[in-house]
């Protein structure tokens, strides 16, 4: 087997991925893709993004073993990758800070971000202030709503929250509303996204800011075990945390690659996130992939518990990843997420954001199915802080 | 590049009417130029206020001097459009139209109306869903002339015109301001029909244009293109209809109908949409009693 070098060179990942856009982008995102190709090979710049993500960031994060949770499940040993312990409290600065000094070396003064929860948008907000970058952050109105606290932090960093009101008011159409600022402002400003999707180059750069994740872990796992983990688990909305950690360990054959999706109140419901589990190849946001939608190819409203899961795309690497059986790809039930949540707060000391509840979750089911001397290393993406008003209210308390 | 279509382009420039070999669209820019006109390219979204209405707009459209109609697909994530468009298309969702209703509507047109070039303007998914040859064949079948899909670039284009054309439909593209000029040439391999110049950086609905760009920037388009040119976004009245009529081929206004499908009840629908567009003909036929012909 040759060694994997996805995307190809127009940003093809088999029949995914892609540049949907129109034409008014196409020059903007051909500018964008060359100014990346140079950076990415630019010793100053990866100095520069390294010294960030050290020193900024606090990378890099450790790998924890929860003994006492492993021996709780009477299983497989269960190691969890620290990406809460980094500032701003997620995986998503990794990819800020890189595009940010992209933006910074292309002389755009100005940024722009979609987000869901909040955590890209507050990540965003953070590195504007760190550049001194003018900051505009779209948000669904109903996540506006939902997560006032990480729009007052955003606020308190100098961003300018817009509330988009089109659609059904969450992530996706946040989405839609930075393209067309971007449109509109495309000589000054610079888009970053916050996951995996999007078009090319999008998806290969924010892996690639991402891959931080997974390079860190294969040395970390050598010094501290000898040996790589026997499977890698992570939760997957637009993708970028697993990308993050899977991406560097494609060509490890042996270690296999676990995606978890969101499945809401279950798949079989029509309140779910689990797109690749339930959906079908389309064309959304830039590229070709998974899309959750109707027969007519209308997207559909998704649901999680989670709002940084609750997305109807995926990352089109992750589409191409399931359909050549390289990556699988699972779901687990708001409930399941709810209960690893508690579970690590009691037995860890750990607060884990929802999202990551996902893949501590699938990996609660999975871990007592094996041995006690396999490794099975979940990205801990978040942390839950944000979460606390949502659990409270699953509770039925107020705070 | 089809046989027919170098045939088609010869006959627009040399004014010749070999009406047979023509389809809709060569046929209507080629008999305007015969006139010293230019074309008027209303939008609507089909379905837009309910889908009972769509047709009964298409014909008013063209009695209120209309020569080619772009109808819109109704997309969940309109993300090329400003907030105008995306309520049409919310409004039309509302009643669930989809691509199949708007098929049934362009059928419908078709049993009155068999010279107005019909064009679907839309995004990629509902496409996809349906697959590139049976949208083709579908949309042949009930008289679709031209198709132009916001989000394939000419770039993801290959299979999907060579789709279009077996069916002898249209592949329309778009370029903008920000187009390069090896991509112009690049487009003008692959458009046919005409080509849509979006005449300001942003979505449809802004109100920003500015003429001298968009003279600046046809003049350099004609360097490479030898179809019909349309310009659209950001023509807002009959005094920016007149200046673009003056510059491009065809003037497209998509906008300012919504604006006032929106503002009309359903009773003066109709009258209010024809006598806007009625005005915007009136202003753009103005303007060529007064200049050169541009081509």
């Amino acid at each position: 087997m040759s060694a994997y070098d996805l995307p190809s060179k127009d940003g093809h990942f088999g029949p995914y991925g892609g540049i949907f856009v129109a034409e008014t982008l196409i020059s903007a995102l051909e500018d964008l893709r060359k100014q990346y190709e140079y950076y990415s090979n630019d010793p100053d710049f990866q100095a520069e993004f390294a010294y960030e993500l050290k020193h900024y960031v606090g990378r890099p994060s450790p790998i924890y073993h929860a003994k006492r949770w492993s021996e709780h499940l009477g299983g497989a040993q269960i190691l969890l990758k620290r990406e809460d312990l980094n500032h701003t409290g997620a995986h998503k600065i990794n990819n800020t800070i890189g595009q940010a000094l992209l933006a910074r070396r292309m002389g755009k003064k100005r940024v722009i971000a979609e987000t869901g929860a909040g955590q890209h948008g507050v990540a965003s907000a953070t590195v504007a202030a760190r550049y001194g970058m003018e900051c505009v952050v779209y948000m669904g109105s109903e996540d506006v709503r939902r997560q006032a606290t990480n729009v007052y932090r955003m606020k308190l960093l100098g961003a300018t929250v817009v509330p988009v009101e089109s659609g059904s008011r969450t992530l996706k159409d946040a989405l839609n509303e930075a393209m067309r600022d971007w449109v509109t402002n495309v000589e000054n400003t610079f888009y970053i996204i916050g996951t995996v999707a999007g078009p090319h180059p999008y998806p290969m750069m924010v892996r690639d800011f991402q891959a931080i994740i997974g390079n860190e872990a294969k040395v970390q796992m050598q010094e501290d075990f000898s040996r790589q983990p026997d499977a890698l688990i992570a939760c997957v909305g637009g993708g970028s945390n697993a990308i993050g950690l899977f991406y560097p360990y494609i060509d490890d054959v042996n270690v296999r690659l676990i995606g978890v999706e969101a499945a809401g109140k279950g798949i079989d419901t029509n309140q779910h996130a689990a797109t690749l589990s339930t959906g079908r190849p389309g064309v959304l946001h830039g590229n070709r992939t998974y899309l959750i939608q109707d027969e007519n190819g209308q997207i559909i409203e998704t649901h999680s518990i989670s709002a940084g899961l609750d997305y109807p795309g995926v990352g089109p690497e992750h589409a191409w990843l399931k359909d050549c059986g390289r990556a699988e790809y699972v779901a687990i039930t708001d409930d399941e997420a709810l209960e690893a949540f508690h579970t690590l707060c009691r037995y860890e000391g750990i607060m884990p954001a929802l999202e990551s509840s996902h893949a501590l979750a699938y990996a609660a089911k999975y871990a007592p199915t094996l041995p006690k001397d396999k490794l099975l290393l979940v990205n801990l993406s978040g942390r839950g802080d944000k979460d606390m008003a949502t659990v409270a209210q699953m509770s039925g308390l107020t705070l | 590049m089809s046989l027919d279509s170098i045939k088609n382009l010869l006959n627009f420039f040399s004014g010749q009417d070999d009406a047979k070999k023509m389809n809709r669209i060569a046929k209507t820019f080629a008999a305007l130029k015969k006139q010293n006109r230019k074309a008027l390219i209303p939008f609507i979204t089909a379905g837009d206020p309910n889908p009972g209405i769509t047709v009964q707009l298409m014909h008013r459209l063209v009695q209120s001097g209309a020569d080619i109609l772009e109808l819109g697909v109704p997309f969940s994530d309109p993300m090329a459009d400003g907030p105008t468009i995306q309520r049409s298309s919310e409004r039309a969702l509302k009643h669930h139209v989809s691509l199949n209703d708007v098929f049934g509507m362009v059928a419908e047109f078709r049993k009155i109306d068999t010279n107005t070039p019909v064009v679907l303007m839309g995004y990629a998914n509902p496409v996809e869903a349906m697959g590139y040859a049976a949208f083709a064949i579908k949309a042949k079948e009930c008289g679709v002339d031209g198709v132009l899909i916001v989000d394939y670039p000419p770039e993801e284009s290959g299979e999907w015109v060579q789709c279009l054309d077996q069916q002898e439909i249209d592949a329309i593209f778009l370029l903008s301001p920000t187009t390069p000029q090896q991509r112009i040439e690049q487009v003008a391999k692959m458009a046919k029909g005409y080509i849509y110049y979006v005449s300001l950086k942003g979505v449809t609905g802004a109100s920003h244009l500015d003429l001298q760009e968009v003279s600046a920037m046809l003049a350099q388009l004609r360097n490479y293109i030898s179809l019909p040119i349309g310009v659209g976004f950001g023509i807002r009245d009959g005094a920016t209809a007149k200046a673009v009529a003056g510059l491009a081929d065809a003037v497209v206004v998509g906008s300012r109908i919504i604006e006032e499908i929106e503002k009309s009840s359903d009773a003066e629908l109709l009258d209010n949409v024809g006598n806007l567009l009625n005005s915007l003909r009136k202003a753009i036929d103005d303007n060529e009693n007064n200049t050169q012909p541009t081509v």
